[in-house]
């Protein structure tokens, strides 16, 4: 417990769909919250919260040898990660005995039971109570596994299915009196769907994202993708930090829907440090569960994810999530409402400027010509943009290698907003 | 070649053996780890019109080699340096890359100060290419012959190019070995392992080259039989002789003083013995100069066990040809570096040993170097002289009509003598700075030039 960060301005803890946590940090269902070793080893060190790895019906399925795999950036550093792990393997008697026993342990914890049985009442009748009798605080419910379970009629078949989703919401809030999370798959089209689906079903909030169909890596001397199981591979299931843009879109998505405002969301896809958390929070997380990073790193980064997300949180004088919780969700909107009169341009600070002309071959062979390159009479460089050609694009900005070189200057056009809606130049403009 | 130092003591004496005075002499910069040298190939920033080509004396596109080379290409890396620079394995160990390709990295700017390690990344591509046949196939014959003089950098350079489109060579070389200074001239930790020999049995892979050594010019090899024999001659003749003293105990040319002799006579006697340990060791040194060459002599003779190393030279440390990174290593391995003193005169003992250098005290004044008045003794019973080298006069007689500017052969935009047919490049143009990689160029670019006139003759015909 000693783990646990307190500092007398910011107080991180929370309470998340009626769960209380010491703080919005927990770890995803996954290997990690297999079994009551590795959670009372995050909770150690410092977790706010765990969803026990998701509980079926005996007999436990049986996992393959060579599971996981990795899309890595050019330094080995892992971007993505992918995973053809099955829920637990492990009996439903001896994970529900063990739950028993970490909460009586950690009663300060949020502990939250994943489950995935068939989609019949009488399976989930018959696992809810089992599971509420254990003390946890919670259960989410695993209708995104997008490999392995949807064959047998589970997971993502379930997930990708809204009145499915809605029907064992509603079994869920029958049958049992704990708060009920419903993980939801990205492997759909519109994400507000299933969410809908959810709250119509009585869901008390939402996790999102659960992995995404995926092959990371083809092995060129076998031709077999990986991981590899003998001779053969399958898609598996994405994460880690390359998700996070997908992940955190699909949560702003449900934050701004009517249908669903103010439905409690935890966010999770990619969740690496305490930035990732404050951003999925900005767009209305309540809070966020991660696994890739921990899977990568062990549980101590959480001491570092506490530390500084209060540090900043301090900084701006947020005392709690709830202050900054959903400010960024005002500002995310559809492309017909974006103010055609603003107008950007770039800007290159020379004394930073190293000449590396990255900026100029990135405009002038794949965007608007913007950037001039001049040399002078000793031979040096210098990189300049022509603005009347520079549609503020940001791709400068983006290839810079030297953070802040490049800025982006938004212009004074003393024009109002516009939208696309009133711009004279769209043909199908409402106002017209 | 030594003899001039017979009364000095040994390097093995004192029971060093041959095996742990070797150990002194292993690769100065250890070769990256393949993760090391992935590591540092994510570090390059890909730069359009990137500023360490421009620096690359040989033109090797650096950012595509190195892209290849993250890219787990290596073969394709080693081709895209090689393409450029047949010796880029040698180059990428002796080039003084501080002031070359890594100076002008634009990761030197103030935010990081530390360029990406080109020179051992070019290294590692070169050292870990595994081509199954020469990467560069020859030309079908043209029935042209070119002769070359000298088998060094510049020669070898314009052999192989010349090969590649077909021509038929012969290398005329005077030493027993080809590699000109790299073989000869390097200091040993620069190149270990016999490299430039391996790196030049790969380049001959691509056939229709011959070498003849024990030929050279002015001695039984004069031009005009050279152009009646082939339809062009590239001159790569290097610079031959170390420039004198002249001084009071130096001895008339060609007569040694015994504990006087020229720094690369020395280098070279190291390079090629087998046994270093036989090597004459002068306890208390002394090095005249101030270039690389004058830094491989004082560090590699106090890694020989001597106990005083100094090297000395007129002009201030800032005016040193020799760079810093090379500066550094002669401080690291203890020797002493002793600027604005000019050698005045050399101190022989009864037996007319050198026993010692007398200096004259030197200042600028107004950019004009002049004595001071005052006078510096250094003991010493070995003194080498790395004041630069010459054209050897004795070969260019050989050559009867040859135009020089600046004691060099003279050439236009295309490494053309002003006799017809006749070519040259590296140290022996007034173009060459003693760097291996522009001698690489100059053969190039000169196998460029041949190829092109002798198609025209063609066409002409």
């Amino acid at each position: 417990m000693k783990a646990i960060a307190k500092r007398p301005d910011v107080d991180l803890s929370i309470e998340f769909a009626g769960i209380k946590s010491p703080n919005p940090f927990w770890l995803a269902s996954a290997p990690p919250t297999d079994k009551a070793y590795n959670v009372e080893r995050a909770f150690e060190a410092g977790w706010g919260g765990v969803v026990w790895k998701t509980l079926g019906e005996d007999p436990a399925p049986v996992n393959v040898s060579s599971r996981y795999s990795a899309h890595f950036g050019k330094n080995r550093e892992v971007l993505g990660f992918n995973n053809i792990e099955l829920i637990t393997d492990r009996s439903l008697e001896t994970n529900l005995r063990e739950i028993t026993e970490v909460k009586q342990r950690w009663p300060d914890r949020a502990l939250i039971v994943s489950i995935m049985v068939p989609c019949v009442e009488e399976s989930w009748k018959a696992i809810l109570p089992r599971v509420e009798a254990t003390g946890a605080d919670g259960i989410e419910l695993n209708l995104g596994c997008p490999h392995g379970m949807p064959e047998r009629g589970m997971g993502a078949a379930v997930g990708q299915n809204p009145d499915l989703i809605e029907q064992v919401t509603r079994w869920c809030k029958t049958y049992s009196r704990l708060p009920v999370i419903v993980k939801l798959t990205p492997n759909i089209t519109d994400i507000r769907e299933p969410a809908r689906a959810a709250l119509r079903g009585g869901a008390d909030a939402v996790s999102l994202i659960n992995t995404i169909n995926s092959i990371t890596s083809i092995d060129l001397d076998h031709m077999v993708a990986r991981p590899t199981v003998g001779h053969q591979s399958t898609h598996g299931g994405y994460c880690g930090a390359a998700v996070k843009p997908i992940a955190m879109n699909m949560v702003a998505e449900i934050a701004r829907d009517p249908a669903t405002r103010g439905l409690p969301i935890c966010g999770i896809g990619g969740v690496s440090n305490w930035h990732d958390a404050a951003e999925f929070v900005a767009l209305g997380a309540g809070a966020v569960q991660v696994c890739t990073a921990a899977m990568l790193h062990g549980f101590r980064i959480v001491e570092e994810m506490q530390d500084g997300l209060a540090r900043w949180m301090a900084e701006k004088g947020y005392r709690r999530l709830s202050d900054f919780s959903g400010k960024a969700v005002p500002h995310t909107t559809d492309w017909k409402y974006l103010d055609m009169n603003f107008q950007t341009i770039a800007h290159i600070d020379q004394d930073q400027c190293i000449q590396c002309g990255r900026c100029y071959i990135a405009c002038e062979d794949t965007s608007h010509q913007s950037i001039a390159k001049l040399v002078d009479e000793a031979g040096a460089r210098r990189y300049e943009v022509i603005e009347e050609e520079c549609v503020g694009c940001n791709l400068c900005q983006i290839t810079c290698p030297v953070e802040g070189c490049i800025t982006m200057v938004p212009q004074e056009s003393g024009k109002p907003y516009m939208s696309w809606n009133e711009d004279p130049r769209n043909p199908f403009r409402e106002s017209a | 070649m030594t003899d001039s130092l017979d009364h000095l003591p040994r390097a093995g004496d004192g029971g060093r053996d041959a095996a742990s005075l070797e150990a002194n002499f292993r690769d100065l910069h250890p070769p990256l780890t393949q993760r090391q040298a992935i590591i540092e190939s994510q570090r390059c920033l890909y730069c359009y019109d990137a500023p360490c080509i421009e620096a690359c004396p040989s033109d090797i596109d650096i950012p595509r080699f190195i892209r290849e080379i993250s890219e787990d290409n290596i073969n394709g890396a080693a081709q895209t340096i090689l393409e450029e620079n047949i010796l880029g394995g040698s180059c990428a160990r002796v080039c003084p890359t501080e002031i070359l390709c890594e100076q002008s990295c634009v990761r030197n700017h103030d935010a990081e100060c530390q360029p990406v390690l080109i020179g051992l990344l070019q290294r590692h591509a070169i050292d870990h290419m595994h081509f199954t046949e020469h990467p560069f196939p020859r030309a079908a014959d043209t029935g042209r012959h070119v002769a070359v003089v000298g088998a060094g950098p510049a020669g070898l350079s314009c052999a192989h190019r010349l090969a590649s489109h077909g021509h038929r060579v012969t290398i005329f070389e005077a030493d027993p070995r080809p590699g000109g200074l790299n073989e000869y001239g390097i200091a040993r930790y620069k190149l270990v392992d016999d490299y430039a020999q391996k790196e030049i049995d790969f380049l001959l892979e691509i056939g229709g080259i011959e070498i003849h050594y024990g030929q050279q010019l002015g001695d039984n090899l004069d031009l005009a039989t050279l152009k009646r024999d082939h339809d062009a001659v590239f001159l790569g003749l290097g610079l031959g002789t170390s420039r004198r003293l002249g001084l009071a105990g130096e001895g008339a040319p060609g007569v040694a003083t015994p504990g006087l002799m020229p720094a690369t006579d020395y280098i070279r006697t190291l390079r090629e013995t087998d046994d270093l340990s036989t090597l004459p060791l002068a306890r208390r040194c002394v090095v005249i100069g101030a270039g690389n060459t004058a830094i491989d002599m004082a560090v590699q003779m106090a890694r020989l066990g001597a106990d005083e190393v100094t090297l000395v030279y007129r002009r201030g440390i800032d005016a040193m040809p020799a760079t810093g990174h090379e500066q550094e290593i002669a401080r690291a391995n203890g020797v002493k570096i002793v600027t604005w003193a000019r050698p005045e005169e050399i101190l022989l003992d009864a037996e007319g040993r050198v026993a010692g250098m007398r200096f004259a005290r030197t200042q600028s004044r107004d950019g004009t170097l002049m004595d001071t008045g005052e006078t510096l003794e250094i003991a010493a019973d070995g003194v080498f002289t790395a004041i630069g080298q010459a054209l050897d006069e004795a070969h260019l007689a050989a050559i009867p009509g040859l135009e020089r500017e600046g004691g060099k052969v003279h050439v236009d935009g295309h490494f053309r003598t002003d006799l017809p047919g006749v070519y040259a490049g590296g140290d022996c143009i007034a173009l060459g700075q003693d760097l291996t990689v522009q001698a690489v160029q100059h053969g190039k670019l000169a196998a460029q030039a041949i190829h092109q006139d002798l198609m025209a003759q063609q066409e002409v015909a």
